[in-house]
Order: structure tokens, then sequence, then C-alpha cells
């Protein structure tokens, strides 16, 4: 049964369609302000990824925060249960799910069926998601994708509060006036923030194995410092940010519940 | 079809006739050469009530509660407190209640009437138990010109340690309280309206927990969301004949409910509690989950037990029974105010301040008892007070094996609630409940 899974989120739209657990194609495209075009950018990027049409998908299920934006799904699932489901389809192992996407930090622990025990999620504010190292690499004045690298170059650990990000920033800001090293900057960023998100997860309760799922899990330097709070190795899927659109394709077609 | 019939409350329309009164009744008091005070949902309301009956209460938590559910005068409220330099982490309540006594804008407005001024009170008369209670009414005081004002402090507890000596250090309290009454007003105390108000609170607090008792069977007779409209009338004037005998009347009215199967949620099926107060502007994300889910909300620690009275008896958490149905008769006002103290210090909601093992080992008893299959706690900046423990609260229920949800948001600061992140929470656990949405 070919199934898809729309994950709405805060800033991207990632849709996985699948085949009896096997993913036939993704397609990503940024949400932005047309949320209706995004649906459909990202789905047919994924019809296109799969080599099929729109015909052959029996069922659509959606998810993330602007999932009520899928006119045509068959049914929705919070991201909770689709980080679970998917996460638990990857790692069957993974006790712990972490998530971090743009604009919300989660922290679930699943039992081996994949169903939910017991969840965090961030509160209204950005300090523990992606949005945070965004802000961070604007006020370092660099791209993104070298925030993570350039921290991992560190060698001194520098204290830095998040728990704010825009006091995090006109933290940064200070530290650059100090004449603070760039990269120890950037540790100091992924620092914060993983003990952040750590904090989030020990509500719950961190039972290995921990996995981390989201855009944010494609940073090394958040990663490392994440591992280095937990104090243990996380997991990590290939294609973080589509764990909750599989976990959703999955519901879709029964192969979860 | 829906699984269970409902109907709406036939008390429904005499609980809002008895609040609408109670503030007109406070704001039209001087025209009936009455007097108006202020003072906290908690403090002892019966002992004023000796100074006749023409003397009418505001009390600040419900009044903030008012202000918080009429979204747009709440934000003007808290922004004319900001202006004055109150911190925005303080109480919200608080702040609303400052707030319209800043703007001079009362928060009770009859329907097609234009706003009125705030009525300033002629004295207050509050207790300390909450940590915010002691400089709330200093404040107001100060706000209002300097206006006579007494406390009673309370912290003698927690209720299972409360010794001879403590119950005399507050009656002690109530009885210099009482002369300074008769010197602020310059009226004569009546021991027999003391008497008869301490008789109606016990009958209010001892009824309004018989009431919440019967929510524990299926389907819930009542809701949480109509329960704060019933509840609100005991944090108004306990003390009142008014209120005691509402809470008989309804009562009864729950027993033919429960009698008849009615149900408050017509689907229900998954019940949960809340804890503290919730986001008063929000009120309809309990529609939410009763329409989308059949989730009841069958109370709370705080819906039951901030104003009734409950005890332990073998293990189980139940109603406690009033003095006078004990067989206890007060001849004099030294009793009245003994009988209070001991009635007012035990009361469920004041223990917490002390420890939080005792919130915890009422919350989860009431899990048990109201077969409840989680638990949705507010972690709610705007009450200090009553969210004091409350992440430890949450642990020790979790231990119990009840699945436990967490909410941040406000009781009184809109900005401080994100409604639509909520429902998507509310969303995820009902989801690990297992429950089915709705058709």
């Amino acid at each position: 049964m070919i199934t898809t899974g729309i994950d709405v989120g805060a800033k991207n739209v990632k849709v996985v369609i699948q085949e009896d657990g096997k993913i036939l194609g993704k397609g990503l495209v940024l949400a932005g302000l047309d949320m209706e075009g995004a649906i459909k950018g990202a789905m047919d990027a994924a019809l296109k990824d799969a080599g099929i049409s729109r015909d052959k998908v029996e069922k659509l299920y959606a998810t993330g925060a602007g999932r009520k934006e899928v006119t045509d799904a068959d049914d929705t699932y919070t991201e909770v249960g689709a980080d679970a489901v998917g996460t638990v389809y990857i790692f069957p192992q993974a006790r712990t799910v972490v998530d971090i996407g743009a604009e919300e930090g989660r922290a679930i622990r699943v039992d081996k069926q994949g169903k939910v025990v017991d969840f965090a999620i961030n509160e209204r504010c950005a300090a523990g998601a992606g949005a945070f190292t965004e802000a961070m690499a604007r006020a370092l004045e660099l791209p993104l994708e070298q925030l993570g690298p350039l921290s991992l170059t560190s060698t001194k650990a520098v204290p830095m509060n998040a728990q704010c990000a825009v006091f995090a920033e006109s933290e940064v800001v200070s530290l650059i006036h100090q004449k603070t090293e760039k990269q120890d900057i950037a540790r100091a960023v992924h620092d914060a923030m993983a003990s952040r998100i750590t904090s989030m997860a020990r509500r719950v309760g961190v039972e290995p194995e921990v996995a981390l799922i989201g855009g944010v899990a494609n940073n090394p330097g958040f990663v490392d410092s994440l591992q280095r709070d937990l104090e243990l190795e996380v997991l990590i899927p290939e294609d973080p940010e589509f764990i909750s659109a599989l976990g959703a394709a999955l519901l879709a077609a029964g192969i979860a519940k | 079809m829906a699984k269970y019939k409902t109907a709406p409350l036939k008390t429904w329309q005499k609980a809002k006739e008895i609040r609408a009164n109670y503030y007109r009744d406070y704001e039209a008091a001087h025209e009936k050469g009455g007097l108006r005070w202020a003072g906290g949902a908690w403090t002892f309301d019966a002992i004023p009530a000796g100074l006749g009956d023409d003397v009418y209460p505001i009390t600040s938590e419900p009044y903030g509660a008012t202000v918080a559910f009429q979204k747009d005068f709440s934000d003007r409220c808290l922004e004319a407190a900001e202006r004055a330099g109150y911190a925005r982490d303080l109480c919200s309540y608080m702040r609303n209640y400052w707030g319209s006594i800043l703007l001079d804008e009362y928060g009770w407005v009859e329907p097609g009437e234009e706003r009125k001024p705030f009525p300033k009170p002629d004295f207050v008369w509050q207790d300390h138990i909450c940590c915010s209670h002691a400089k709330w009414y200093q404040v107001v005081s100060d706000l209002e010109g300097g206006i006579p004002s007494y406390c009673v402090d309370v912290a003698v507890g927690p209720y299972e340690n409360t010794t001879e000596h403590g119950i005399d250090y507050v009656v002690g309290q109530m009885h210099d309280g009482i002369e300074w009454l008769e010197k602020t007003t310059g009226r004569k105390y009546d021991d027999e309206k003391l008497i008869e108000a301490v008789y109606n609170t016990c009958r209010s607090e001892s009824t309004w927990a018989q009431i919440c008792a019967l929510n524990q069977v299926i389907p819930a007779p009542l809701e949480e969301k109509t329960m704060y409209s019933l509840y609100v009338l005991g944090t108004l004037q306990k003390s009142s004949k008014d209120v005691a005998d509402f809470y008989d009347e309804l009562k009864a009215e729950i027993e033919d409910r429960v009698a008849s199967g009615i149900a408050a949620v017509e689907n229900e099926q998954v019940r949960v509690m809340t804890d503290t107060q919730p986001p008063w502007g929000f009120l309809r994300v309990f529609r939410y989950l009763a329409e989308k889910y059949g989730c009841v909300s069958v109370g709370s620690l705080y819906t039951f037990a901030l104003i009734g009275n409950w005890i332990w008896d073998e293990g189980k958490f139940v109603p406690r029974p009033t003095p006078q149905s004990q067989g206890v008769e007060i001849k004099d006002r030294d009793q009245a105010l003994r009988v209070l103290t001991e009635w007012e210090l035990s009361k469920p909601e004041w223990q917490h301040f002390y420890h939080p093992k005792y919130k915890s080992d009422m919350m989860i008893q009431i899990a048990k008892d109201w077969k409840l299959n989680g638990v949705m706690l507010h972690y709610n900046r705007g009450c200090e007070g009553l969210s004091l423990g409350i992440a430890e609260n949450r642990l020790a229920i979790l231990e119990a094996g009840f699945p436990v949800m967490i909410f941040e948001g406000n009781m009184g600061d809109e900005r401080e609630f994100d409604e639509a992140r909520t429902m998507s929470r509310m969303d995820s656990f009902m989801e690990s409940l297992d429950v089915p949405k709705l058709q």
C-alpha cells in the first residue's frame, strides 16, 4: 500500500511517500507564506522523486504545526505521535526521541511499539529550537551551515545563557566585543542550547537509546554539545528532518498505530 | 448518536444572578448607607458579617479572573500596572486588580451600560496564606489613599501539625480584628450574625465538596468549565446564606442528574483533571476537548478544594462534615472564631503552601477515586502560590501511574498563553492516551 505523510512544519514542508515500509520518495519545500503552494510543491517533489502519480497514493496523513492546512489529508496526527512512530521504525531500540525543528524542541519517551509514554515541548521561546541557531549564526555573520563545523574546532568552553534567544544574542555580541574566538562562541551557542534541551529531556526521563531527529540534527556542533551534556551517543537517522513525515506515512499505512 | 443524555443545569441562571447581585451590591453599597470591604477569596469573610447585613465585600481573586475574562480590559489593566512600575511576573490577578484601580474602571459591566469607576472599598480585611496576599492589599491601601487595612496571619500549619497555641494565635488576631472593625467603621459588632456566618461558611464548603464528590460517577454530571462558574460563588462570599442555600439546591440537582444518568459531556470517553486556575480568557479549550475527544475534565484539587472542605477518612478523600452536623452548637464569639479557624485551617488548598507532598497525596487520591485517565497540569505563570511545587506534583502523579501533560500559561495575563500550541499539545496527549477522535 502506497501512503504519504506530510509534515507541515514552521519552516519547511516535508513529504515522504512509502510502500510497505520502504521509502519511495521525499520532498522538501520552504513553507513561507504561501502554505498551499508549499504543500503542493513538496508533494509534487516527492511524487517526482518516487516516480509515481498522485492517484497511486492510497492514503495521506498530515502532521506538524500546520497539519490542518492539508485539506486533502485522510487524517491528521500530532508531530509528537508521528515522531515516535517514525523514529522507532528506523531505530527499534530508541526509547527517547529528541526532535528539534525550526521553532519547537520536543523530548518524547516511547515504548518499543513507538507509543508515546511521556513528552515535553519547549514553551514560548525559540531558545531550544533551530531558530535560535539561525539567529546566533546571523549575529556571528556566518552561514548557518558553517556554525556547526566551526564549533567543533573550539577547544574552550565559554559559559552562555540561553534562557532567551534575544538575551543570548546580546550575549553573543558582548563575547564578540570581548574578542572571544568565533569558534568558541559557536560552541557556547550549541552548549547553551544543548543544556536547555537536556533539561527538557530529563523532565520526561532520558532512557537510552536516545535518537535525535529534526533539522537541527544536521548540525554537527549541536550534536557534539548534546552528546557531551547527555553523556551518551545519540542515534541520528539519515535525513532526520523527514522522520515525522515518515511516521505519518506509516500511520496511514497501518504499519504503526 | 450521543453516548449519554445531557441537559443544561436548571440552577445555572440562579448562579449567574447571585454573582451579578454580588458585584452590583458591592458597587451600590454606599447608596444604601452600607459599607464596602475588600479582601481575598481565602479571607475569613464571616467576621465582617458581624458588622451588619449591609456590608458588602469584593474578593480580589475572582475579581481578577472577571477582569481576565475581558481580554481587552485586562490588557489595559495589566499595562496600567506595568506603567506604574509593577513587574510583569507578579500575580496576574493582583495586577489586573491594581490596574483596575489605577484606571479607575470597574470590572463588572452591566449589559448595554458604560463601564463605571472602580468602587473604592472602605476597608481591607485580609489574611496571609499566599505569598502575594500581604503586599497585595498594602498596595491597594496605598493606591486608594490609605484606606484602613487589617490582615490575619495564618501561618500555623500544616493542619496535621496544628497546635492549640497555633489556633490561639489566629483566634487572638481575630478578636483584635473585631475590635479594629468596630473602631474603623464605628459600628457595633453583632455576635449572632458572626455565628450565623460561620455556620454558613461551613455549610457552603462542605456542600460544595459533596457536589464535587458526585462527579466520581461515570458519566460525570458536571465538567470543570461549568464548575468554575459554580465554585466561584464560594470564593465571592462563602459566609453568605444565599451561597450556602444555593449549594444545597445545586447538590439536589446534581444528585438528580446522577440518578438519571445525565452527563456533562454527552460522549464522555476519557476523564482528566487539571490543576490551578485555568487561563480564564481561553476556557474554550475545555469545549475543544469535549467536542473533539469526549474528554471531560471532572475538576481539580483547585476547583474541589479552594472552597470545598475535605478530610482524609480511612485512606479516602471525603467531604468534611460541618461542625453543626456533628452536634457543635456555637454559643459565643470566641467559640465561633475557634470553630472558624479550625475549619479553615483544615482546607486542602491551604496545605500545599507548607509542602508539595500534601497536594500530591490529595491529587493522586482524586485521580484514583474520580477514575481518571490522565492529568493536565497548568504551569501557571500568573500564580506563584498555587503553582508552588507543581513540578514535584507532576513527578508524584506519574509515579502513581497516571499520565501527565503540562502546559504553560497564565490565569490572568493572556499574553502568556499560546492557545494554538496548547491545543496541539492536548491533541498529542489524547493520542498518547489512545483516545479516538469523535467523528
